[in-house]
């Protein structure tokens, strides 16, 4: 009875003292309270992770990777759709502007042309009017050569007529001619 | 209950008790601390498990493409953990990842939610820690037996070695092995318990008006600090599992 009293009172001044000075982590005699509800946790968050949140978070995550890859691809193809419609855009700017200098060369060539044809009538029209021109200076000329010998002739037969001479017709046309020429 | 009467009983003088924080009590009346009996950390262990109900089951609830703040939060933490594993422990790890995920979660949140005033922190006691961190080693330990067999042995014989020194360093292999789970645990139950203890030896001299100022700026500072290592000692237990699990899965350096 005694020595069960003594062992009693030893134990609790014993467990006294831990409590007092010991670290509660040392206690060992709450170790299978915290090990049973450790277990007990770890094996709720266990299987709330493994059965609904992890399998969840892993189909979200998949489909965002998904959603994120086709608009990716989208987004490529309808930039590859505006690169290609910037350069029909550019090709067909390019090909009016061909045409439209085509347009004006032709069009300036003709012009050429039309001129030239013009020029080369009128060079013709000035060159027959100057022939013409000149043949009716000639015809003058001419017909001033003949008017002054016809003149010089009478001329020279009044002046021997009024000399008092008589001359030969063909004798003064003779010197009349000579004296032209000379 | 002694040692809280007395705590509350102290009417003069500087009388710290910054391990009175690590009590473990009973939650409802009186009586001794059963294996089944509802204790202070149960409530708190129920808590953590609580807090990733919400966030991971609740806050992917909506499962929106673009993700809300608290989806978000689920998601990073998944992919932070799901990248880790594969990373460290290769393809064939991935199978394992829920149980880290649950570590990782569990002392994150335990960690987390010990960083409240009056709160417990069920990761600042050894028998949690080591109950984590032997139950890592003799799974990974059985893992790598039962894997490889003989094989697995592979692993404290180092063949690039010089041949006369292979002996001693597989002697000194096997002692670090086997110290591998005494420092797993005692590192987290050491860091947590520590800060705690710091913070509360800090607001014992608080009560000092002189000294108050600098006592609560440095326990503000300190906190800080303890939130990062909340953060950083469930980080680096995560990982050290995920190397001891690479070392089961791929013996051979």
């Amino acid at each position: 009875m005694t020595a069960t009293t003594t062992t009693t009172e030893v134990a609790t001044d014993v467990a006294h003292v831990a409590e007092k000075a010991g670290m509660p982590q040392l206690d060992f005699s709450t170790f299978p309270n915290q090990i049973f509800w450790l277990v007990v946790t770890l094996l709720v968050i266990y299987f709330v992770l493994s059965r609904i949140a992890l399998p969840r978070i892993a189909s979200v995550l998949a489909m965002r990777a998904g959603t994120i890859t086709n608009d990716l691809a989208a987004a490529a193809e309808l930039k590859n759709k505006a690169l290609a419609s910037e350069k029909a855009y550019q090709d067909a700017l390019v090909q009016a502007r061909n045409e439209a200098n085509k347009i004006v060369a032709d069009a300036k060539a003709d012009m050429q042309k039309d001129l030239n044809k013009e020029i080369a009538k009128a060079d013709a029209d000035i060159a027959a009017r100057a022939v013409e021109s000149e043949k009716s200076i000639g015809e003058i000329r001419a017909g001033a050569a003949d008017a002054i010998t016809q003149v010089a002739k009478d001329t020279a037969k009044e002046l021997i007529a009024a000399l008092g001479g008589s001359a030969d017709a063909r004798a003064i046309t003779a010197a009349v001619t000579a004296r032209l020429k000379g | 209950m002694a040692g809280q009467a007395e705590a509350h009983g102290e009417g003069s003088g500087l009388v710290f008790h910054p391990l009175d924080q690590f009590k473990i009590t009973r939650l409802f009346g009186e009586g001794p601390i059963e294996w089944y009996t509802p204790t202070n950390v149960t409530l708190w262990m129920a808590l953590a498990a609580l807090a990733i109900v919400v966030v991971f089951v609740f806050g992917s609830r909506g499962r929106a493409l673009v993700p809300s703040r608290i989806q978000s939060l689920g998601e990073v933490a998944y992919s932070f953990i799901y990248k880790m594993v594969e990373d460290v422990t290769g393809h064939d790890g991935v199978k394992y990842f829920p149980w880290i995920m649950t570590l990782f979660l569990f002392i994150l949140f335990a960690n987390m939610l010990g960083l409240l005033p009056m709160s417990f922190t069920p990761t600042s006691h050894i028998a949690v820690t080591a109950v984590l961190g032997f139950g890592v080693f003799f799974f990974v330990t059985l893992l790598g037996l039962f894997k490889h067999g003989f094989h697995f042995l592979g692993l404290f014989w180092m063949s690039d070695a010089p041949l006369i020194l292979r002996p001693v360093i597989a002697i000194i292999e096997v002692i670090s092995y086997f110290v591998r789970p005494v420092s797993h645990s005692i590192r987290l139950a050491g860091n947590i318990m520590a800060g705690h203890a710091v913070i509360k030896v800090f607001a014992g001299f608080a009560a000092i008006a002189l000294i108050s100022p600098v006592s609560i700026v440095a326990i503000t500072a300190i906190y800080g600090l303890e939130v990062l290592v909340a953060f950083i000692q469930a980080y680096v237990f995560t990982i050290l599992t995920c190397v001891y699990l690479k070392d089961a899965l791929h013996p051979g350096h």
